[in-house]
């Protein structure tokens, strides 16, 4: 959830209408959840849940095969993967599958393997929906001191790794 | 200026601007961030405010009561199973025209338990005397406190109110919100003048003891105060309007109706999705156009009767259901209309936080057009068998 606020929030900060939001109602660590993002031009009024998104991150790649997180996607879709190592499962055609390492690089750069600063870099780089400068927006106004510092180290390396590799 | 943010936290802000002088609540799903966001502003005496922490929403709202009836600005937020248990004290609360205002994050009531959104709480208070102002975003759900102050405070209504809105669709949404500032909220809400308060030095009781010959007098002015407030909805969604440039003068809100065939009457965050599908269909052709329901309690009937009067059909689509009859809302509808040729033709919907997309108010319409309503749309068979 707190990934979709982000991105919610650097797209708003980047000029755009965004909305985030939970699918779920049990708001608990380690629980696996789903939440959405959306943003437009326009002022967004579509409250229903997404069923075909342009971009997925996953961010454990555990539960893949469980769940089967590519649903939906379309054609040209990329999905963004934390892991470690190589996805051992059938990707659909057309969908662009970025896997990065991004719990090794939040602890490298946060000391806590918690991913969804990096994940939004892998995300911004990927994508090209917004720039790097309004997710450094964002993230400055979640994080303050040496806390943003970092959070921002680790983005911008998860999206030096994503362009990197492009 | 546009800010972007969590529903809670916008309400939370909105209220703090809106000066409230006893704050009781007690926290429950999906209304927490809300009075944890309070509790915050108050212990860093960024409002300056009671904030009194009780074990129950029975405590909560009777506390709302006590310092309404002395004489404070007050407010509480909660839903679900915590405004059930706050039923005997909302009577209370209208029969003795007290003034509160009440977030409603309205959330689906058990058995069996579910946090998710419907409007079975709020809609089950239908009778207790509380307006009922439903919000379609955020923008509107943090105005709405504002407006609901002043309405409820005016000395031609002096009557409490809910403001509702979606739980998690809403409270839990990250969207941009024009926020007022301060200033601006005081010119428009001015310091809290009661009616009449409770004084040591001039003693008045409320609430007390009516025998037959005296009770059905104050249910009849009680009545008539919910009836008349429509009057001052208006001017006060009117003035916020010219204040701010967001109108809130009517109690109800057309959208592409003037040439509808099948108007949608909506309420609360729904009215967004309807919208869009709303736009889909004109595009297939189909003339279909919404009136969404803002103020459910008063509810505006000529209005609505003067809204619906060109269209061949009404779907009503209702996130709540009167056990043994229908929704709530297509009952109004039914009864404002009554005595036109118009059908009305109920859908109880998204009980228990069940999605709706738009594809479902396109197959709802093309229901209506075939004259089949008064349905629990979207049922899972499978599981009824």
């Amino acid at each position: 959830m707190t990934a979709a606020e982000l991105i919610a929030v650097a797209a708003f900060a980047g000029g755009v209408f965004s909305q985030a939001f939970p699918a779920f109602g049990v708001e608990r660590r380690g629980a696996p959840v789903q939440a959405f993002v959306r943003f437009d031009n326009k002022k967004i009024r579509l409250r229903s849940q997404i069923y075909e998104p342009d971009y997925i991150i996953v961010q454990d790649s555990s539960l893949i095969g469980d769940v089967n997180v590519f649903h939906g996607v379309k054609p040209g879709g990329i999905v963004i993967v934390n892991t470690e190592k190589a996805i051992n499962y059938p990707i659909p055609e057309g969908v662009n599958v970025i896997s990065i390492d991004a719990t090794s690089i939040a602890l490298k750069e946060l000391g806590l393997p918690i991913t969804n600063t990096a994940l939004m870099g892998a995300f911004v780089a990927a994508t090209g929906e917004i720039e790097f400068s309004a997710l450094e927006d964002a993230l400055k106004q979640r994080f303050h001191g040496d806390l943003a510092t970092k959070n921002v180290a680790a983005a911008r390396a998860a999206y030096d790794f994503v362009k990197g590799a492009a | 200026m546009m800010e972007i943010m969590e529903g809670s936290h916008a309400v939370a802000r909105a209220v703090t601007m809106c000066r409230p002088q006893v704050i009781a609540a007690y926290p429950i799903t999906p209304q927490t961030h809300i009075v944890e966001a309070l509790a915050e502003i108050v212990a860093n005496c960024e409002l300056d405010a009671d904030y009194i922490t009780v074990e129950s929403e029975f405590s909560a709202l009777s506390a709302c009561l006590g310092a309404s009836a002395a004489g404070s600005r007050v407010y509480s937020a909660t839903t679900s199973q915590g405004l059930a248990l706050m039923f005997e004290v909302c009577f209370n609360v209208a029969g003795m025209r007290q003034p509160v205002v009440m977030s409603i994050v309205n959330r689906a009531l058990g058995a069996p338990l579910s946090i998710w959104n419907d409007h079975q709480d709020s809609i089950s208070l239908r009778d207790s005397g509380w307006m009922q102002f439903y919000a379609e975003d955020n923008q509107e759900a943090t105005d709405l406190h504002y407006i609901a102050y002043k309405v409820a405070e005016d000395h031609r209504v002096l009557l409490p109110s809910f403001v509702c809105f979606d739980g998690f669709i809403l409270s839990h949404t990250y969207e941009p919100v024009d926020m007022l500032n301060q200033e601006q909220a005081d010119s428009y809400l001015p310091p809290f003048k009661p009616y009449h308060r409770l004084d040591a030095d001039d003693p008045i009781s409320f609430g007390l003891f009516a025998s037959p010959d005296y009770y059905q007098e104050f249910r009849y002015e009680n009545d008539q105060a919910l009836r008349s407030a429509q009057d001052v909805v208006a001017s006060c969604g009117r003035e916020f309007g010219e204040m701010f440039g967001r109108d809130y003068s009517g109690l109800v809100e057309a959208y592409r109706l003037d040439d509808a065939d099948t108007a949608i009457v909506a309420m609360g965050s729904l009215c967004g999705t309807v919208k869009d599908a709303i736009d889909e269909l004109r595009d297939a052709g189909k003339k279909v156009g919404l009136l969404k329901i803002r103020s459910f309690r008063p509810f505006p009937a000529e209005e609505i009767k003067s809204a619906l009067s060109g269209v061949s059909r009404v779907a009503v689509l209702d996130k709540n259901i009167s056990l043994g009859s229908k929704g709530a809302a297509c009952l109004e509808i039914r009864d404002a209309l009554y005595g036109s040729q118009i059908p009305v033709l109920g859908y109880v919907l998204a009980l228990g936080g069940r999605d709706v997309r738009k594809k479902d108010i396109a197959a709802i319409v093309d229901n209506a057009e075939k004259g089949r309503g008064d349905i629990v749309y979207g049922l899972r068979e499978e599981l009824l068998k």
